[in-house]
C-alpha cells in the first residue's frame, strides 16, 4: 500500500489527512507536503493519522521536522491518532511528550496552547 | 542455514517487501500473532537503517535478511554492506534533535528484548529474536 495525502482548511488550521504506510520509501512525500504547507504560510497543522496502517522512525523523523518548521513560525503541529500500535511507537521514542496527540480532528482543531 | 533468506539492493522501495516477508515467515514459524506487528516494525527499522547507511555513505550493495526458525526462537538477522561505522548509542531518542538513525535504533531497542547490534569490517549486523509458541503446528 502506498501513502495517501489530502489537505483541507478548518478555520486557521490545516488538516493533513494521511493514509497508508509511512516508511523509508513514502516518508519523503509527507515531508514535501509539510514543507509546502509551511512555505505557503500554513503554520497550524493537524496531521490526522487515523488512516495510517504503518509508521516507522522515518515517519517520526518527518513529523519532528514538521514540528520544528512550524515552531520556527510560532505555529503548531497536532496529531490525531487512536491506534494503539501507532501510539506505541510515539511512547517508545518519548515523542508523546513532544507532540500533542488528540483523539479526534474536532478536538485537535479546537485545541489551543 | 536460514529458513528463508532475502537479499535486496539497498533501496528504500524494497524495505516494505522485507517487512512483509519477515512477518509471513514469522507467523508460519509460530511467533504469536500479538507480536507480529512488532516483528514487522523491527525488521522495517533494521532494513531502513541499513538502507540509510548505504545511502549516506554513497555505497551500493545489498542488504541481507536471514529469517531462521530455531527450536524455541525465531531469529532475524539484518546485515548491511555499508562498511565499518560507529554504532550509535541506542535508546537515546529523548534528545531535541533525534536523527533517523537514532530514532530507528530507539524503536528497535524499545520493541525487541533479545537484540544485538554489532559492526564488522564489511558493515553492520542486527540480530533479534522472538519466542516461538511450542504448540505451533506446521502447515
Amino acid at each position: 500500500m502506498d501513502l495517501s495525502l489530502s489537505t483541507r482548511s478548518v478555520g486557521d488550521r490545516t488538516v493533513v489527512e494521511v493514509g497508508g504506510e509511512i516508511d523509508v520509501y513514502t516518508a519523503p512525500k509527507l515531508r514535501e507536503q509539510l514543507v509546502e504547507l509551511v512555505n505557503d504560510g500554513k503554520y497550524h497543522l493537524v496531521v490526522d493519522m487515523e488512516g495510517v496502517d504503518f509508521l516507522d522512525s522515518t515517519g517520526l523523523g518527518v513529523l519532528v521536522g514538521g514540528l520544528k518548521r512550524v515552531r520556527a513560525h510560532e505555529g503548531s503541529l497536532r496529531l490525531v491518532c487512536n491506534q494503539e500500535r501507532i501510539l506505541k511507537i510515539f511512547r517508545i521514542t518519548g515523542l508523546t511528550k513532544v507532540f500533542p496527540i488528540h483523539t479526534s480532528v474536532d478536538d485537535a482543531v479546537s485545541a489551543t496552547d | 542455514m536460514a529458513t528463508v533468506e532475502l537479499r535486496f539492493s539497498a533501496l528504500p522501495e524494497h524495505v516494505r517487501t522485507a517487512r512483509l516477508v519477515a512477518a509471513a515467515v514469522a507467523r508460519r514459524a509460530g511467533v504469536d500473532e500479538s507480536v507480529l506487528d512488532e516483528v514487522r516494525l523491527a525488521v522495517g527499522e533494521a532494513c531502513s537503517r541499513a538502507v540509510g547507511l548505504h545511502q549516506r555513505g554513497g555505497i551500493g550493495g545489498t542488504v541481507r535478511v536471514a529469517l531462521t526458525d530455531q527450536e524455541k526462537r525465531f531469529l532475524i538477522e539484518v546485515e548491511d554492506e555499508a562498511g565499518p561505522a560507529a554504532v550509535p548509542a541506542a535508546g537515546a531518542a529523548e534528545g531535541v534533535d533525534p536523527d533517523e538513525d537514532t530514532l530507528g535504533l530507539a524503536v528497535i531497542t524499545g520493541l525487541v528484548e533479545d537484540l544485538e547490534v554489532t559492526n564488522g569490517a564489511d558493515g553492520g549486523l542486527i540480530r533479534m529474536s522472538w519466542p516461538v509458541s511450542v504448540e505451533s503446528v506446521a502447515v
